[in-house]
């Protein structure tokens, strides 16, 4: 059993049999007031999203889920296409049970393809992910604007704030679970 | 990266305010033999002892010493509170005056912050240092002091010597998060009572909300996204038993003279008419007691050195404030990460 204490963004839980993905979570505890813990929940299956608010000594119960590390090949439309690496067997994802996995995963990238009663619902990924810029507008030195990061786009498509000094064709750490700009990565 | 500079701008101006007002800068010990027993705070054990989940007790024992104006910033511990605006370990500012009220400590918070907001508009705008802030208090109106005269006196009755870019308050501070938004420090502040907010944003009178168990979710959900975004907010006159150390109003023993700030929707602060009783604070911290120990904790013991001295206490008004929340507000930061050299996660 998970208790509040290991509520968190990405955490599955079982609610009612289904399983459930926080995909956000606030802790609150007003002036001397009691913790409250703040979650957006996503049905795995359905992908219904509702909010509810939890308190200290609730507990929940782990999602019945199955891992298998697979290999990501291709995606076609609105179709995502993973293989296992020792089986060869291939099986395809929907992209809106992906979420916002859909903008770090590359080819050929390893992740965890969840299964639900043998049913693919989505992946894990890695926390950190390295992606090329392949946009970015050039810094001016001697920006007065005073802003300490600019807009980017990566190879799948995805835009994210970084610090200014970031140029095309480089590589970046992104981290998976926030989808903010980690480092510079020197090849 | 968190902004250090801007971190030590924020303390340093907190120091000067209070120095130049005539408070005592003290420090207590940070590890006691017995927190105020408070049913929603986890205190961190440190060998038979505990770290200190605030410096109340122990400032108020000053108090009752005799110093009239004291303040310290120091270290406090809190297991278990870890969010986008909470670490275990966190800085916090505590500042008391006798013979004075929970009003006394409202000016103070505006004095307060707008002292620091000038100061940081001051060093953005003589100070190359500064760059790499995101977002800085803007000098709204830049009064132009090449004459050499005697210096611009600012809300705060403070001159600025000659020479020195001077700075016409009020200031603003931009909304965390919401680009173009500004809050204006200027006066007066919005002041709001506890029952009035909960009458505006949600279907409960705030008595109802608490027998229900309701009030610190409808507050957190319904109330604090509407406080201190055009200006700062006082919430004031909290239900009697939301507020275990504070007096009750005169005339009003349903309700205690306690006050939260909110700036952004953000709580900085927390102050209110110290009670001096020790017989009515003692069975309180018993009620209390009962409590922790009924969600299945074990109580620390009762302070009973700080009931002793309580005797001695005058009447008085004290406040805590969270410092790395001011530094998050000053800087326009919406995550305390933001603020801090290092999280737990990264030790």
């Amino acid at each position: 059993m998970y208790t509040t204490s290991d509520l968190r963004k990405g955490l599955k839980i079982q609610i009612d049999g289904e399983p459930y993905i926080i995909t956000d979570f606030e802790f609150s505890k007003p002036g001397k007031g009691q913790a409250l813990y703040r979650c957006r929940l996503r049905n795995m299956i359905t992908g219904n999203a509702f909010d509810r608010t939890y308190r200290s000594n609730d507990k929940f119960e782990p999602a019945a889920l199955e891992e298998r590390t697979m290999q990501f090949l291709y995606a076609q439309g609105e179709e995502y296409n993973f293989m296992d690496n020792k089986s060869f067997e291939q099986l395809t994802i929907q992209k809106d049970l992906l979420g916002d996995d859909v903008n770090f995963l590359i080819d050929n990238m390893e992740v965890d393809v969840l299964l639900f009663k043998e049913r693919a619902i989505g992946v894990t990924m890695p926390n950190f992910v390295n992606l090329t810029v392949t946009r970015a507008d050039p810094w001016v030195k001697g920006d007065t604007s005073g802003s300490d990061s600019k807009p980017v786009t990566v190879e799948t498509g995805y835009v994210l704030q970084v610090p200014p000094f970031v140029n095309e064709g480089e590589k970046i750490q992104i981290d998976t679970r926030t989808g903010q700009y980690v480092t510079r990565v020197k090849e | 990266m968190p902004d250090l500079w801007g971190r030590a701008r924020v303390i340093q101006a907190v120091r000067r305010f209070f120095d130049q007002r005539g408070f005592l800068e003290v420090e207590t010990p940070l590890r006691i033999p017995a927190p105020a027993p408070e049913p929603h705070l986890l205190p961190q054990p440190a060998g038979r002892w505990f770290l200190q989940t605030s410096p109340e007790l122990c400032m108020k024992r000053l108090l009752a010493r005799g110093h009239a104006r004291i303040y310290q910033l120091c270290k406090c511990f809190r297991r278990a509170e870890r969010g986008r605006r909470h670490v275990p370990e966190f800085t916090m500012l505590e500042w008391y005056r006798a013979g004075a009220d929970y009003l006394a400590l409202m000016d103070d918070s505006e004095q307060l912050l707008s002292a620091v907001a000038t100061e940081l508009a001051l060093a953005a705008a003589g100070d190359d240092q500064a760059r790499g802030l995101a977002s800085r208090p803007k000098v709204v109106a830049l009064a132009d002091d090449a004459a050499g005269g005697a210096g611009v006196t600012d809300l705060l009755g403070a001159t600025e010597p000659a020479g020195r870019p001077a700075v016409a308050v009020p200031v603003t501070l931009p909304v965390p998060g919401k680009p173009g938004r500004q809050i204006s420090l200027a006066l007066p502040w919005e002041r709001l009572s506890v029952a009035e907010a909960f009458r505006r944003y949600t279907d409960l009178e705030a008595d109802e909300a608490v027998r229900l168990e309701l009030f610190d979710q409808l507050l957190v959900e319904k109330i604090e996204p509407h406080l201190g975004f055009t200006r700062p907010t006082f919430l004031y006159d909290y239900p009697a038993p939301l507020a275990a150390l504070a007096r009750r109003k005169p005339g009003r023993p349903e309700l205690a003279e306690r006050f939260e700030l909110y700036v952004a929707g953000l709580e900085l602060a927390n102050g209110f008419s110290e009670l001096i009783d020790p017989v009515e604070q003692r069975r309180r911290f018993q009620a209390d007691r009962r409590q922790i120990r009924a969600a299945g904790h074990k109580p620390p013991p009762m302070p009973e050195p700080f009931l002793a001295e309580l005797n001695a206490m005058p009447e008085a008004a004290g406040i805590a404030l969270g410092v790395d929340r001011l530094v998050m507000i000053m800087l326009g930061r919406e995550r305390i990460d933001e603020v801090l050299a290092f999280t737990p996660e990264i030790l």
